[in-house]
């Protein structure tokens, strides 16, 4: 087989052209994000950084939450999965490598337990707000900013201690 | 003492000052005044200056209505498995039946998110635990499924997952194998907001449940309870509940 050698040359070259096509090909596809943190950066950290660390802020936030009710909108979970996943009823589901999380994870092979528990996309929640049932009681409506909207009438009632 | 530290004086006394005045009252429909002074921001830790509380009228609670159990189901996503035994079930209704007299009535039981919670005293992990607040949680990240808190607890307030589970709500993630109970809707009230059941009871206008801070003697359940004669669900075992019943 004097020609074997030469063979296995030439298809190795063959092959070797191709290779980088075939790299791009198995590069995750990221969904865009609905919209930018700010003007000036994409994510709510650098985008390098985020790369690299989000599993660290979403940690933190975690419990921050879980324990002490601190509910900043910056690294939680959901405001994730508001912002990078659609909420079309037909949008790939965590299950599928389109989902923006699972795209990168199948691509590192990390697997990722979030979405056992937690939801996949973003839902509306809006039928269960307050403001929509006027009856309902509350122990605390509005911000306390909103203290100035008092009117005249009312603060007499206060102040008078509601004796006309 | 600087001048800023003067308006926040003056300004938390004016506050206090005119809700001694008019304990109680609307400012404008629905909105209280010392509900205004508790507004917490959303990037602050919760305090134990507020302890968070319910108070249940039985007399006002309608026999066969189930308003609050169906918005508790809604709020969180639970849905049966047409398994009853083990169904997830943060607040169920129960019948009060009089033997002598056959009188009957209702009440919700839920967590009573008591201030020594006997689920928190067994966990292995620390995954059950008492907010600052009082609101006696579930941290499902740490929870091993173990059970030991559903067998501490006096009034079966505990549910354990058993099947995987598909589409929950963002602001109540629930997953198997895992322990999960009423969270007095924590997301609605670090938002300002009252629970769902509560919510549900008075958009029915039945009024039997009350939502607020123990800890002021100004809010509404405050002074109701210091109005009426109200009971803990099984005080001998001196837990301090923080759900209260009215009318048993």
């Amino acid at each position: 087989m004097r020609y074997t050698r030469f063979i296995v040359l030439a298809l190795g070259m063959l092959l070797g052209t191709f290779t980088p096509v075939m790299a791009d090909d198995l590069l995750p596809y990221i969904p865009e994000a609905q919209e930018r943190f700010s003007e000036t950066q994409g994510c709510v950290e650098e985008t390098q950084d985020m790369r690299v660390n989000h599993m660290d802020y979403i940690l933190h936030q975690r419990d921050e939450t879980m324990h002490k009710g601190i509910r900043d909108k910056q690294h939680s979970l959901v405001e994730c999965i508001n912002c990078h996943v659609s909420d079309a009823p037909d949008a790939p589901r965590v299950s599928s490598e389109k989902h923006f999380c699972n795209s990168c994870h199948t691509y590192a092979a990390v697997s990722i337990d979030c979405f056992q528990c937690h939801a996949d996309r973003p839902v509306e929640t809006g039928s269960h707000l307050h403001s929509l049932s006027p009856t309902a009681l509350s122990h605390r409506i509005k911000p306390a900013g909103e203290a100035d909207t008092l009117t005249p009438e009312n603060l007499q009632v206060l102040v008078s201690g509601g004796q006309q | 003492m600087s001048s800023d530290s003067n308006i926040d004086l003056y300004r938390r006394r004016f506050l206090s000052g005119t809700a001694t005045a008019a304990a109680g009252m609307a400012v404008v429909p629905g909105v209280m005044l010392h509900e205004i002074a508790q507004a917490k921001p959303a990037g602050d830790a919760v305090s134990s200056d507020v302890r968070w509380g319910m108070l249940i009228d039985s007399n006002k609670c309608a026999e066969g209505c189930n308003d609050c159990v169906q918005a508790c189901n809604d709020e969180h996503g639970l849905r049966g498995f047409d398994r009853p035994a083990t169904d997830a079930q943060w607040i169920r209704k129960v019948k009060l039946k009089d033997k002598q007299t056959g009188h009957t009535q209702t009440l919700p039981l839920l967590c009573q998110h008591c201030e020594k919670p006997p689920c928190v005293d067994v966990c292995p992990t620390g995954a059950s635990f008492k907010r600052e607040d009082g609101i006696v949680l579930v941290d499902k990240h740490i929870c091993i499924g173990c059970r030991y808190c559903m067998m501490a607890c006096p009034y079966k307030a505990r549910s354990f997952i058993h099947e995987t589970l598909q589409d929950q709500m963002p602001h109540a993630p629930r997953g198997k194998g895992t322990v999960e109970s009423c969270t007095f809707c924590v997301h609605r009230v670090d938002d300002g907001r009252t629970p769902a059941c509560v919510e549900a009871c008075s958009a029915e206008n039945h009024n039997a449940m009350i939502f607020g801070d123990l800890n002021d003697p100004y809010s509404e359940i405050s002074t109701q309870l210091k109005q009426h004669n109200t009971r803990q669900i099984r005080a001998d075992l001196a837990l301090n509940t923080g759900v209260r019943y009215r009318g048993i």
